[in-house]
């Protein structure tokens, strides 16, 4: 398919609605919310799992994952995943933005944008098993049925981003400011 | 009533497969919202544009007044839906080292796959780091920070929790909280986004979408999540007839044959008051005043104990049927009533005749662990069924 023009995104609080559809239908018909972190952890461990396998049944936090005979992938939190690229992939052909290219502040390389990914994503890696949960899994769902450390750990992030903005203005922004 | 055991309806592929369905949604919603696109997430942190925190907290805000909206209505019930644990002070630094990844690489975990699925670079190396971000975790935790990651850790522990007050109060709050924040957002995005006309864009749609969430959340206050006897009354009739046609009434013999039996994990509540209990008891049963019942953190743990057969042990009917009608009002599974209460159980351990005994009766000490040896070829026709549990599955795991 030929991607044709882009069209604009939705307007936010539309978007807040429908994705908060999803969350309430998620909770009512499994009692889980979404998540995404949860499925590229155990997709790691399974990638772990088939070239050390003796390791990952050494090291309990993996084991309760994928020890002995257990695949890692046969957990819903993973098939939530292939669900994600899916919708993503479809929405992105439906409004002409499935194509090949990288986002970035105006003031850097392609090369500098792809490195900065990779260290970012790495650092929100470790963050978000150290917090047991990412944006959407810990944050989202946990805010929606009133965890009081969803909501804690949801602030953490603004501040820790907030804090650290300033000082990583150059990859973001133009000479403006 | 939701949430369901879709494993246990549809098998787990249909349980898959619904999930996938869901997952769908969720890209799907992401993308559409521009959060496949770093560019608008990191504008977030520099108040240009905050369409991450209006989508995040529209989401919340929409998901929650639903959940707990269905939850007062008696359709949802909100002891079976997953909530995070609460691990305090890992869950801040976790949060805090997210953040500077967040505004480092411009995405989020899940941004980040819906990036890479409509073929973005930047998103496609974001999630190699994610996953290399994780491994690294994963093969360093146990012997770095393992203590502190398991550390302060307070369970399911909620804001009304912590509160003291209804779900509905919480509720109404949040959302006044969200509005508030979002009032304030076009207020920085018309200073620093260079939108000085943001505030009265779209002004129907949001003001009605702000009445509507309003609305429901005073609604919600005002309902309250469901007292005990709103819960009985709601129950199917087939439930609350298993008291009036005294299914749940269970022989002292049957009861032994559990108690010693290897198929289920017996807890046995005795309601009677501290000094009854004193004088006699049945061996390894647990004082408990009904009024216990009505604390949920005690309701919840028995709901979601698996293989778990309660009964209640009392001195007269109507008190154990009250408290079978709170439980049962609980949706707590498994919960019998000893029939004939103490003394139904003293009659027949004392008088029942025992082939063992010269003279058909034990000797003369109350029955409080009478010896099953001696009774289990008595027969009797079985009242007890096991019925499995739902209990929430984890969440992010």
């Amino acid at each position: 398919m030929k991607p044709s023009t882009q069209k604009a995104y939705l307007n936010p609080y539309l978007g807040g609605i429908l994705l908060g559809l999803v969350l309430f239908i998620s909770f009512f018909l499994t009692g889980n919310g979404l998540g995404a972190s949860g499925g590229l952890n155990r997709f790691v461990v399974f990638i772990e799992d088939l070239f050390a396998a003796d390791h990952v049944n050494q090291i309990p936090y993996l084991a309760s994952m994928a020890g002995g005979t257990v695949n890692p992938l046969d957990h819903w939190i993973f098939i939530m995943i292939v669900g994600i690229i899916g919708g993503g992939s479809l929405s992105a052909l439906l409004n002409g933005r499935f194509k090949v290219e990288t986002r970035k502040g105006p003031r850097i390389s392609v090369p500098t944008r792809l490195a900065m990914a990779f260290l970012g994503g790495a650092i929100m890696g470790y963050g978000a098993r150290f917090a047991r949960g990412c944006t959407s899994g810990q944050a989202m769902s946990g805010g929606a049925v009133l965890s009081v450390g969803s909501w804690t750990f949801m602030f953490a992030v603004f501040v820790g981003a907030y804090a650290l903005a300033w000082f990583v203005r150059k990859l973001w922004l133009d000479e403006r400011r | 009533m939701a949430p369901f055991a879709l494993a246990d309806i549809f098998g787990q592929t249909g349980f898959f497969i619904i999930v996938l369905l869901i997952g769908v949604g969720f890209g799907a919603t992401l993308e559409m919202s521009g959060f496949g696109d770093s560019r608008v997430l990191a504008a977030q942190f520099y108040f240009r544009d905050l369409t991450v925190l209006k989508v995040m907290f529209t989401a919340i805000i929409t998901a929650m007044t639903l959940i707990f909206l269905m939850s007062s209505l008696g359709l949802l019930d909100y002891d079976l839906l997953y909530v995070n644990t609460t691990y305090l002070f890992p869950g801040i630094v976790g949060g805090l080292v997210m953040g500077v990844g967040f505004v480092i690489g411009g995405f989020c975990p899940g941004t980040s796959l819906v990036a890479m699925a409509s073929l973005k670079l930047d998103g496609l190396l974001f999630v190699l780091g994610v996953l290399f971000g994780i491994f690294v975790f994963g093969d360093t935790i146990d012997s770095t920070f393992g203590a502190f990651w398991h550390s302060s850790n307070l369970g399911r522990f909620t804001l009304q929790d912590w509160l003291g007050v209804d779900a509905g109060i919480v509720v109404l709050l949040v959302i006044l909280m969200a509005l508030a924040m979002f009032l304030g957002g076009e207020k920085l995005e018309a200073i620093y986004g260079g939108k000085p006309k943001q505030l009265t864009r779209g002004r129907g749609f949001k003001f009605s979408a702000a009445g509507v969430l309003v609305l429901a959340g005073v609604v919600v206050a005002l309902l309250g999540q469901p007292t005990v006897e709103q819960r009985w009354s709601r129950l199917p009739e087939a439930v609350r007839a298993k008291l009036s046609d005294r299914l749940v009434f269970i022989e002292p013999i049957e009861m032994l044959h559990v108690m010693k039996g290897r198929n289920a994990k017996p807890v046995l509540f005795d309601i009677r008051s501290e000094g009854r209990y004193n004088l006699f008891h049945i061996l390894d049963s647990r004082q408990i005043n009904p009024r216990a019942f009505q604390d949920e953190a005690l309701i919840r743990d028995l709901k979601t104990a698996q293989n778990t057969i309660y009964f209640i042990v009392a001195d007269d009917e109507r008190s154990a049927a009250e408290t079978w009608k709170t439980l049962a009002a609980w949706k707590v599974p498994n919960v019998y009533i000893l029939n004939g209460g103490i003394d139904g159980w003293i009659a027949y351990f004392t008088a029942h005749p025992v082939k063992h005994y010269p003279d058909g009766k034990p000797p003369g000490l109350l029955p409080e662990d009478p010896d099953f040896y001696h009774y289990k070829d008595v027969a009797f026709t079985p009242k007890v069924k096991l019925q499995k549990v739902k209990a929430p599955a984890g969440g992010c795991g």
